[in-house]
């Protein structure tokens, strides 16, 4: 009884009573038994056993290939990611979620982890993103700067300001002094992008790695103006990882000359 | 009006193997809603709830909800008229088509409708090309998007009742030399109007809770497509707070037409 007042106390703790309800929901869909004295006996024989990394979506194809390698590397390893939005991630970290590593979109997200104490140590930089405008293939409509998106007719979408990328490209267009009104304030980057795939939009502001991971379904158009809104990805280890020994040796992949090259393959700078 | 006393609504001795699971069943409907009612930010709550983007979102929905219910009855009803009293081959089917929207996840209903009725679509290109419509990022669009998810509820409802109604009524009238259109206005719909009230309550709810398809569908724009489900799910990514207050009010606004459409149509089905 005890145990568990002080677990419930510790999560309206963290996370403040008004979104604990809502919060206990995505601990629970994350959580799962997981065998705690398996993974400690393990963390001391070395990198062993199962690593849950809390990903940034946006990191998907680069970190399940960084997967792969790592569990070639560490037989009898197995990665098992948890890609989601940034904030919902960090939410279900800061209420409890058994998770080893987060690698996190925006440094903003991250900071609610490390305000809540429950990052061990100090998160780095691991990779930059920028913003690029993904056109139809083919350019159709000619497009060539931020400033062509605000042209007559054009259907441009834009992520909503409550998600990162809908920020970074409201500072980008602040940036270069535009006023854009899209046709949708789409809830993430990959809808944004899917709306261009799918013909429905002319045009939309996504990320980088989201052009490059599209393919020649889109066609990506730089601009200038990106340069103001780069977006840095910070990646910690866990106060509470169940698998502190091996979230480490992940980390340490990503942070290698290998991990790099998978990254910066998938449209990511270096920091 | 009120069911008939007697067996059925005897009160005392309610079996314990029904009484322990129906309760059981109440408290896993209801605690989740409590739960949000205990910790809404009540003393925040009219800072939250001032903004017009609220009560825009809140106006949108219900006009949308609304117009989605009208077109379901539009073509829902004659559609369960079909396969409750036509014999087709494959009629069992087209009634399983008809419910696969139920199963369908919405995100996925939207790609669909877009691939449909897209810029690019199926038949969307020709609407485009012929007429210069476009749907997706339109109000039209979340009328769609939410008729497309809530109409099977109405079919469903229309077409069970219909199944229930006894068919010798419609057939005393064609006898008496009625049509049967004539038949079907005048005797069977008339017959089978708490079933329709019943079905139209059902969509009309599922269209005001709609997101996936909606957002899919017709993307989101303040006052244009962003109904209170799509305002929720974005408070949600930077705010909680804001979000459980926009929930409550979508809630409260809900259960007072459902509870007011109830005693009116419903009670006696």
């Amino acid at each position: 009884m005890t145990r568990t007042t002080r677990r419930y106390g510790r999560i309206l703790q963290v996370t403040g009573a008004g979104v604990a309800a809502l919060l206990a929901l995505s601990a629970c869909s994350s959580s799962g038994p997981d065998s705690g004295g398996e993974s400690a006996a393990s963390a001391r024989a070395g990198v062993s056993g199962t690593v849950n990394v809390f990903a940034a979506a946006s990191l998907t194809e680069s970190f399940t290939e960084l997967g792969r390698q790592f569990e070639k590397e560490h037989p009898g390893t197995e990665v098992v990611f948890n890609f989601g939005g940034s904030d919902s991630l960090a939410a279900g970290i800061t209420s409890g979620a058994p998770a080893d590593v987060f690698a996190s979109a925006s440094p903003r997200t991250m900071k609610t982890v490390t305000d809540a104490g429950a990052a061990e140590g100090t998160p780095v930089t691991f990779v930059r993103n920028g913003l690029e405008i993904a056109t139809l293939p083919g350019n159709p409509d000619r497009i060539a700067s931020l400033k062509d998106l605000t042209g007559d007719g054009l259907k441009v979408v834009l992520c909503d300001r409550t998600v990162p990328c809908g920020a970074a490209a409201e500072k980008a267009l602040t940036a270069a002094g535009l006023e854009l009104t899209p046709v949708s304030y789409e809830e993430d980057v990959k809808s944004a992008l899917n709306k261009v795939v799918l013909k429905e939009a002319d045009a939309a502001v996504v990320y980088r790695t989201d052009v490059r991971a599209a393919g020649d379904k889109v066609e990506g158009v730089e601009f200038p103006e990106a340069a103001e809104a780069v977006n840095d990805y910070p990646i910690t280890l866990l106060k509470d990882a169940p698998n502190a020994g091996a979230g480490k040796a992940f980390i340490e992949l990503v942070r290698s000359a290998e991990g790099r090259k998978a990254l910066t393959g998938a449209g990511f700078t270096a920091p | 009006m009120r069911a008939p006393r007697g067996s059925g609504t005897a009160t005392g001795g309610a079996p314990l193997p029904l009484l322990v699971p129906a309760l059981i069943g109440l408290a896993f409907l209801v605690l989740p809603l409590v739960a949000l009612l205990l910790r809404a930010p009540w003393s925040s709550m009219p800072g939250l709830l001032t903004g017009t983007e609220v009560w825009q979102a809140l106006r949108l929905s219900l006009i949308c909800a609304t117009a989605a219910t009208v077109v379901s009855m539009v073509i829902g009803v004659p559609l369960a008229w079909l396969l409750a009293r036509v014999e087709f081959p494959g009629r069992g089917l087209v009634r399983a088509l008809v419910t696969l929207p139920l199963v369908l996840p919405p995100v996925v209903g939207g790609v669909a409708l877009l691939m449909a009725l897209g810029r690019n679509g199926v038949v969307g290109q020709w609407l485009d090309s012929w007429f210069g419509i476009t749907l997706p990022f339109t109000t039209t669009g979340v009328i769609i998007a939410e008729a497309f998810v809530a109409m099977p509820f109405l079919v469903i409802s229309v077409e069970g009742t219909l199944r229930a109604a006894d068919p010798r009524y419609e057939e005393a009238a064609t006898t008496l030399g009625a049509s049967r259109f004539t038949a079907f206005r005048r005797v069977t719909l008339p017959l089978i109007a708490p079933g329709i009230a019943a079905g139209a309550v059902l969509a009309w709810a599922r269209a005001l809770g709609e997101f996936g398809a909606t957002i899919t569908f017709a993307g989101n724009f303040p006052g244009r497509t962003q109904t209170m489900p799509l305002a929720v799910y974005l408070a949600l990514q930077n705010d909680p707070e804001a979000a459980i207050a926009l929930s409550l009010v979508l809630l409260a606004v809900s259960i007072a037409v459902l509870a007011g459409l109830r005693d009116r149509w419903m009670t006696a089905s």
